[in-house]
């Protein structure tokens, strides 16, 4: 039986700068079960780090906004909590790993005390043997040696510093953990063994995953389910069979067919033409009608709802009751 | 061999650093047929750009031969290489460390048709600038913006319109899709493979990218710790990759497929160790999970395993590893 983690429900994030307002996040709604493992993907400029964000209430303050619809976190609603419960429900129960490991590292504190402190965050009455052990403990679950413990971040390659940044974020035993682009720095063999570690690591404490990315190679390997991300909104959800197998929306389409494949010689690659819409000025209807070589009149002035089929929903008009002359 | 256009020869690039003597490129040798496309793959600091930079000497190799068009270019005075130049351009990864940003895109494409004086009025350079920027696919309206205002996938097509605009034979394009989002990355992609048809042009391509390196070239060489560990034709590689590093880096290669999941992946240990006074032997052993004893004193030299097909591994070439 599968139970609600997190729940987000039309969704709007807005940044205000100076004179315009970057609607980021679009009325996105997404549902993350308990155990699953959920990927995010789209292309730069989507929102997915704003989403991440936005669950964590860590958006920049002043400029970052959330302008409508509910987060609700195990049971609680994020946007109601108060700065002190978001600490804790930062520190306890969801932890975030950035793409810049640098983002989360103290560049003047050793690797060890970084773990040790967030292991004091967490623990009450440890004493200083019993956390330092669990240092140890950690570290080598992720891979670095003990005995390394004493060294700064700038000592550790990008991929350690990584794995040092997930050892932290295991410190406190989060209950969810969103990672947005863990391994888009990092070389392949490594980042073989940095998504080999966050499988283990999964399985092990049962953890659910928000995991951020841009490449359907990572999703594949890891997720249980696909959101698709297009201009601040989900525009396909679906199991990853169903993402992979049958894609639904052009958009989701197009982005199978531009990646070079590993299989078999494709000559000519298939873009998609044009660029992401700019957040400031969002088209009419449905936002990815200007590239779209199935546009229809109905998708320039009308925003496609979601239509659902057996937990695949897509947001096109192409489906569902909208259907032209079908 | 039909028409070699470039012919490199045991290069090697040392930089001096305070902890001794760090090994770039190690006695490296390729070879690249004209209209061909050779690419270049290995994980970030195994030497890649510093190939293409040496090639095109913008920084002097610390030795080796390269021969363009049959002449060894480093033979030549610098004072008359810039007239060589002109046939070896470079595409590189951040347009931005190449492009003045307070230039203009049309004074950007201008700037190399002036410095090699290939216009012979303000109209013919106004109409080349013209004729480049719709060659690349950028929109004339774009001509006076600034490349701060135009995106990723633009300011890479300023950069290749710029190496394009002074008539090279020889382009070596160092990672030019690295950091661009898929959907673009097809479309410069595209771009270049039709620019190699219509313009007869010669590629070497740098890329840490597999799928990629497989879509664009005719051969590939993977490198690992400044030197060549294996090389072949494009379709052997994938289908018989000889080398143990680059089963490692294929079996590393996240398909976009589930049914990929079940497939058993090769992890290898640690990670790419300093290239600075390296042991003698295999440069990979350490990581290597078939290395012997002997895979540290081994003399591990390129040999052809049959059609062209060549491996540095000692174990390989002995006939001690063989794969199904
Ligand atoms: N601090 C900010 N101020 C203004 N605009 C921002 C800010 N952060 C992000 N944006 C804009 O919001 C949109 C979504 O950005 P982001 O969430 O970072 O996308 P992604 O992570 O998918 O690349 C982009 O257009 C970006 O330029
Ligand atoms: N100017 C330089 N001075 C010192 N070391 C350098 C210099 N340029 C490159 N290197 C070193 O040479 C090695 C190869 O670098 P590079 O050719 O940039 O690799 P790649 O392009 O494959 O990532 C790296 O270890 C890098 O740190
Ligand atoms: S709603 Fe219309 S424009 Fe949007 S993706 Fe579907 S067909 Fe294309
Ligand atoms: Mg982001
Ligand atoms: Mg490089």
């Amino acid at each position: 039986m599968s139970e609600r983690l997190l729940e987000i429900r039309d969704l709007e994030v807005q940044y205000l700068t100076m004179g315009s307002t970057v609607r980021a996040v679009n009325g996105l709604s997404l549902v993350l079960n308990k155990g699953e493992t959920l990927g995010v993907v789209g292309e730069t400029g989507a929102g997915k780090t704003t989403l991440a964000l936005s669950i964590m209430q860590l958006l920049p303050k002043k400029i970052g906004r959330i302008a409508g619809g509910s987060i609700v976190f195990a049971g609680q609603s994020i946007l109601d909590a108060s700065a002190r419960e978001m600490r804790s429900v930062r520190g306890d129960e969801i932890a975030m790993i950035f793409q810049d490991p640098m983002t989360s590292l103290n560049p003047v504190m050793t690797i060890g005390d970084q773990v040790a402190e967030m292991l004091e965050l967490h623990s009450e009455g440890r004493d200083k043997k019993e956390i330092s052990d669990k240092v140890d403990a950690l570290l080598e679950m992720v891979g670095i040696p003990a005995e390394r413990k004493e060294e700064y971040p700038h000592q550790f390659s990008g991929g350690m510093r990584q794995r040092v940044v997930i050892a932290i974020a295991l410190a406190c035993n989060p209950t969810l953990l969103i990672a947005d682009e863990p391994t888009t720095a990092l070389d392949v063999t490594i980042q073989a063994q940095v998504l080999e570690m966050m499988e283990d690591l999964k399985t092990r404490l049962n953890t659910s995953m928000l995991l951020i990315t841009h490449d359907l190679g990572v999703v594949a390997a890891m997720c249980d389910s696909v959101a698709v991300m297009y201009a601040g909104r989900i525009i396909e959800y679906g199991s990853v069979d169903q993402i992979f197998e049958s894609p639904l929306h052009p958009y989701t389409i197009g982005l199978f067919n531009a990646i070079p494949s590993l299989e078999g010689k494709t000559h000519r690659l298939i873009p998609i033409e044009g660029l992401m819409p700019n957040p400031a000025e969002l088209p009419q209807g449905c936002s990815f009608h200007p590239r779209c070589t199935k546009c229809m009149e109905v998708c320039r002035h009308q925003s496609p709802p979601d239509f659902d089929e057996g937990g695949h929903t897509v947001a096109c008009h192409l489906f569902g009751a909208d259907k032209e002359g079908a | 061999m039909d028409d070699i256009i470039l012919d490199v020869r045991n290069l090697k690039k040392y930089f001096p650093t305070p902890h001794g003597m760090l090994h770039a490129v190690d006695d490296v040798s390729l070879s690249i047929c004209k209209g061909q496309t050779l690419g270049l793959v290995g994980e970030s600091g195994c030497g890649k750009s510093t190939i293409g930079r040496t090639i095109l000497r913008l920084i002097e190799p610390t030795s080796g031969e390269i021969y363009f068009e049959g002449s060894n270019i480093l033979e030549v005075p610098k004072s008359q290489f810039k007239s060589m130049r002109r046939n070896m351009q470079f595409i590189f990864q951040d347009p931005y460390s190449s492009i003045n940003p307070r230039l203009t895109v049309s004074q950007s494409i201008a700037e190399p048709l002036i410095v090699n004086k290939l216009a012979s009025s303000k109209r013919e350079l106004h109409e080349l600038v013209l004729h480049y920027m719709e060659m690349v696919g950028l929109d004339h309206r774009l001509a006076s913006a600034y490349p701060h205002e135009l995106d990723g996938g633009r300011r890479q097509r300023i950069g290749i319109a710029r190496a394009l605009s002074v008539r090279p034979r020889f382009i070596v394009c160092d990672e030019p899709v690295s950091a661009l989002d898929v959907s673009i990355q097809a479309q410069i992609l595209n771009l270049l493979q039709d620019l190699q048809e219509q313009l007869d042009l010669t590629y070497i391509f740098v890329t840490h990218n597999l799928s990629v390196v497989k879509h664009i070239s005719n051969e590939i060489a993977v490198m690992y710790l400044g030197q060549i560990v294996e090389k072949c034709r494009t379709e052997e590689l994938f289908e018989r990759p000889l080398h143990p590093y680059t089963r490692a880096l294929l079996s590393a290669i996240l398909v976009p497929s589930p049914k990929a999941r079940n497939k058993k992946r090769e992890i290898l240990k640690g990670e790419i160790t300093s290239p600075i006074n390296p042991a003698p032997g295999c440069r990979f052993a350490k990581r290597c999970n078939y290395a012997t004893a002997a895979c540290a004193e081994a003399g591990c030299e390129l040999r052809d395993m049959g059609g062209g097909h060549m491996t540095s591994c000692a174990r390989v070439n002995a006939g001690e590893l063989k794969w199904d």
